[in-house]
């Protein structure tokens, strides 16, 4: 279909070659093994018939934008992606090409990454950011890797709070279980502050780290548990969100070491999951041990201002074995994606999207609170866009009676904390109106009823 | 320092104090008190236009060479046209704007993909057990080598700690397998381009936990000996890795489970059509035969009640290493690539190879005269010759490369594998047409006429590009990693510090 020859320009090139049918092109495939009986994939569809069976395949989903009223995040948002966006990352010039190996034809990834670093470096206070990695979950696991690293293998360890992503945990767990890396992820109340981690951090301890805001929302002054790692030589990583970080200190700003986060609030649509972006970001005095490309400046032969990948020592292409991670392929078309949108918005509109989230959510968190049988379940602790309540009876039951009302109801935390039975995560982001808490409250009510 | 010239301003060059891209509507709530501690207080992100960043974009993208503009012969990338219908597809609002969390009634359609894309691949590799979770080649590596600790230590057999790699291998494969605490052992090649099976059957012991190996090999060679390599290890008690970064090469021909591999991961975005968007986004999903489907990551996409349509949910294998990655994987990317292979169908499958194996051996026969091939003989979808000349003492692979781009093509894949000295690995693309490949070889052969009798003309090159050569060595002594570190090396602090 997106084959070009002619019979005739093959029959050419087989015999430029010397070989009388394209069948002998294989003769060094044991004959054994070569031409596979019929398997067992359908018959091959033009585009037109492609189109309409995906079409119906979409259609059997039920989407926020169209269908449902999304107070579902834990990790994923819904938010608003400006036309201006879709329209670059289409452009052919930045999604078809692979990786910048060659400066001099690559300038446009190579700047934009510069830029995206550039901007991600402002956004957390840190110093230096890599070209991306795959998300926010394997973002944690390349920093407890990193801080292993850091410390030639001495501090095994690291402390994760508890109540980042019980995904990113998960995939934590799955990299480094059954080897000489100790993830503590202390068993804490759920009321616990981050300073509850303080007694976990040891001098075999090489990272603590903590998300901001947290899985329930919450967000907290981490300078004290920032302190802590520090005086016992170890670091200090945060995972963030980073359009909470548009709002609230940069933990560059209490002294964090690494700043790792989910990049997909920054223009980047929800799409069932993926792919979104890995953001890591540390200090300039770690960066040879930092995964992950990086791009640097530089000049070229006519005296011009280009960019390169740097530092590509670190990398597995050069150091095969003894790389400082095995990533190659990164999430750059997601990396262009935040770019822009924080080019888009800049200073003012990345601030204006955070507080519209903030006001939002803290309207609806005072809304749905006065229902008879709800409430919130950190009512003193500050939160930014998602936020805890306690319902009355099962989550499952709620989001049922909920999605019958096209509306998507929030996490079920019972599923990854079981103390937290009839505690319901809700995200409010600038997509929801003041209507839709008003409707999402009146349908509670009536479930009440 | 020399001050730079400028052919594109940086967004921090562009921005003026107040100016705006897009703007939000007003709060239809009121105002909450916002927690004065916790706040920032400077916020140091550019301030410039839509048509700003349009144009700034716009421009930029121009910089770029891509497959949309042009021949792009990169080695182990398979840089093949990506059809536009994919796009549409990923970007369709029941794709798009669905939430990983929703509950599975709602998701039918997206499961349902997931699904059929699981069972395609299983299909096209010949294996039974699939995961899409891995986001990228590597990912997918690093999963796979899980699984082969995972089954090894369900066998109780916990000294199994050695990985052993070809050296003509993707740098990833060492690093993988070193990520994951095994023990990596390097395998020579012979002199045909194969693994040397001496030096392998030597390591096959009872520490041995498996080979990473790539068929066909980064020579773009078929290994000839697959059978006995896969037997060797076998007996030893360990597992055979397939990376099948290279499927390209017998796509609908032959299948990794019919040679016996026990695991492969294969990249969507280079087999399977998906754009490799400037550095990825990519999709590694892994594929395992019977005995190891229980350890494969979750979760997976199965039926969970038959009918007609049947209902489509997310299992766990039963003894799965456990998830690699939030959710579920690139699922956009598994749009793309189910798209491609419904279109192309087996035999459309079988063509991609055929086509892309026909012209990388014509490429290799119309300059096998000008340039070395260290490993001359009948190869899959790429090959790889040497960039270097007797005759020609100061040319590099690399300024053949550079010389390369004032013909509008993108350079092969530069000193790769480590095995070929100047190495030029060159991997067409069944998308190309003869035309494009005639043009290649005429370019080609000129640039080893100019290496003997103008050499300045490769030294110097690029001309024709809007950028020239790059220092690479001052990126790397400068270390200036963002628009930040200006401050620290000259005097254009002044435009950070003005914002």
């Amino acid at each position: 279909m997106f084959v070009p020859h002619t019979p005739e320009e093959i029959q050419e090139m087989l015999r430029a070659i010397g070989v009388e049918k394209i069948e002998d092109l294989f003769a060094d495939i044991p004959e054994k093994f070569r031409h596979p009986k019929q398997i067992d994939l359908p018959p091959p569809m033009t585009e037109m018939e492609v189109a309409e069976e995906l079409q119906h395949l979409a259609e059997a989903n039920d989407n926020v934008r169209d269908h449902l009223l999304c107070f579902l995040g834990a990790g994923a948002y819904y938010h608003y992606i400006p036309s201006v966006i879709d329209h670059i990352l289409r452009r052919g010039e930045f999604y078809t090409a692979y990786t910048p190996y060659q400066p001099e034809i690559s300038q446009g990834t190579l700047h934009a990454i510069f830029e995206f670093q550039s901007m991600v470096a402002a956004l957390t206070g840190m110093e230096v950011a890599n070209a991306s990695l795959y998300d926010g979950a394997t973002a944690v696991a390349e920093a407890v890797n990193m801080a292993y690293h850091v410390f030639r293998g001495k501090r095994p360890k690291s402390v994760l709070s508890p109540f980042i992503h019980p995904q990113y945990l998960a995939t934590v767990r799955t990299y480094y279980e059954h080897s000489d890396r100790e993830v503590v992820v202390p068993d804490l109340p759920v009321e616990a502050s981050p300073e509850a981690l303080i007694e976990f951090i040891d001098d075999r301890t090489s990272l603590v780290m903590v998300a901001y805001p947290d899985f329930f929302g919450r967000l907290y002054d981490l300078q004290a548990v920032a302190d802590a790692a520090h005086e016992k030589g170890a670091l200090f990583g945060v995972v963030a969100n980073p359009l909470a970080l548009a709002l609230f200190k940069a933990p560059g700003e209490y002294g964090a070491d690494m700043v790792v986060a989910e990049g997909q609030p920054l223009g980047i649509p929800l799409s069932f999951g993926g792919p979104y972006l890995g953001i890591f970001t540390t200090r300039k005095k770690l960066v040879h041990k930092m995964a992950g490309r990086l791009i640097g400046e530089s000049v070229d032969s006519r005296g011009q201002r280009v960019y390169v990948m740097t530092l590509s020592a670190r990398e597995q292409h050069i150091r095969r074995a003894r790389a400082t991670s095995n990533i190659c392929t990164n999430n750059a078309l997601m990396a262009l994606a935040a770019t822009v949108y924080m080019a888009l918005l800049g200073k003012e509109g990345l601030r204006e999207v955070a507080l519209l989230n903030y006001h939002k959510a803290h309207y609806a968190a005072q809304r749905l609170s006065q229902i008879q049988g709800f409430e919130l379940a950190f009512p003193d602790v500050p939160f930014f866009n998602e936020f805890v309540l306690k319902t009355p009876s099962s989550v499952k039951d709620i989001n049922d009676f909920l999605l019958d009302h096209d509306i998507l109801g929030g996490y079920d935390l019972s599923q990854d904390f079981p103390q937290l039975d009839r505690h319901m995560l809700l995200a409010v982001t600038e997509m929801i109106s003041r209507d839709d808490i008003e409707f999402l409250a009146e349908v509670l009510e009536e479930w009440v009823a | 320092m020399s001050e730079k010239k400028i052919r594109e301003p940086l967004l921090i060059e562009l921005s003026i104090p107040g100016r705006r891209g897009v703007r939000f509507p007003e709060p239809d709530v009121p105002q909450a008190q916002l927690p004065e501690h916790l706040l920032r207080e400077d916020l140091p992100l550019p301030e410039v236009s839509e048509v700003d960043v349009i144009r700034h974009f716009t421009r930029l993208s121009q910089y770029n060479h891509a497959v949309d503009t042009g021949f792009y012969p990169l080695g182990s990338c398979t840089m093949k046209y990506n059809p536009k219908i994919n796009e549409d597809m990923a970007r369709l609002p029941g794709f798009a704007y669905i939430h990983p969390l929703q509950p599975e009634e709602t998701v039918q359609g997206a499961l349902a993909l997931m699904y059929h894309l699981q069972k395609y691949l299983a299909e096209i590799v010949g294996m039974p057990g699939v995961s899409l979770q891995p986001a990228a080649g590597a990912h997918g590596e690093f999963t796979g080598i899980l699984i082969m600790r995972a089954y090894h230590r369900d066998q109780g057999e916990h000294q199994r700690n050695k990985v052993l790699v070809p050296d003509s291998a993707h740098g990833t494969n060492p690093a993988s397998s070193a990520m994951s605490g095994m023990r990596v052992v390097e395998i020579p090649s012979d002199e045909r381009g194969n693994i040397d099976l001496v030096a392998l059957k030597k390591e096959c012991d009872e520490t041995l936990a498996g080979l990473m190996i790539t068929n066909p090999n980064t020579l773009g060679l078929f290994e000839e000996h697959i059978e006995e390599v896969v037997n060797a290890v076998h007996e030893a008690g360990g597992l055979v890795y397939g990376d099948g970064a290279n499927l390209n090469a017998f796509l609908g021909i032959a299948r990794f489970g019919d040679m016996g591999f026990d695991i492969v991961h294969l990249n969507l975005h280079k087999t399977f059509s998906t754009p490799h968007g400037g550095g990825g986004p990519g999709s590694g999903p892994v594929a395992v035969a019977e005995h190891l489907k229980d350890f494969l990551p979750g979760p997976i996409v199965d039926i969970v009640e038959e009918g007609d349509p049947p209902t489509y949910g997310f299992v766990w294998p039963k003894k799965s290493i456990g998830r690699v990655k939030a959710f579920y994987g690139h699922f956009g990317v598994m749009v793309r690539a189910l798209t491609y292979i419904l279109m192309m169908g087996q035999e459309g499958l079988r063509k991609v190879a055929e086509m892309a194996v026909l012209n990388a051996n014509y490429l290799r026969v119309m300059l096998q005269d000008t340039y070395h091939i260290p490993y001359n003989r009948l190869c899959k979808h790429e090959f790889v010759a040497e960039g270097r000349w007797p005759d020609a003492p100061d040319i590099k692979a690399l300024d053949i490369s550079k010389r390369l781009m004032d013909f509008g093509f993108h350079p092969p894949t530069n000193y790769f594998p480590l095995i070929v000295k100047e190495a030029l690995m060159i991997e067409p693309t069944e998308t190309e047409s003869k035309a494009t490949l005639d043009a290649f070889i005429a370019a080609m052969k000129q640039i080893a006429r100019e290496a003997r009798e103008n050499p300045e003309v490769l030294k110097t090159a690029p001309h024709n590009t809007p950028f020239g050569r790059v220092d690479e060595v001052k990126a790397a002594r400068e270390l200036i990693l963002t628009w930040h570190d200006w401050s620290t090396v000259d005097s254009r602090r002044s435009i950070v510090d003005s914002r």
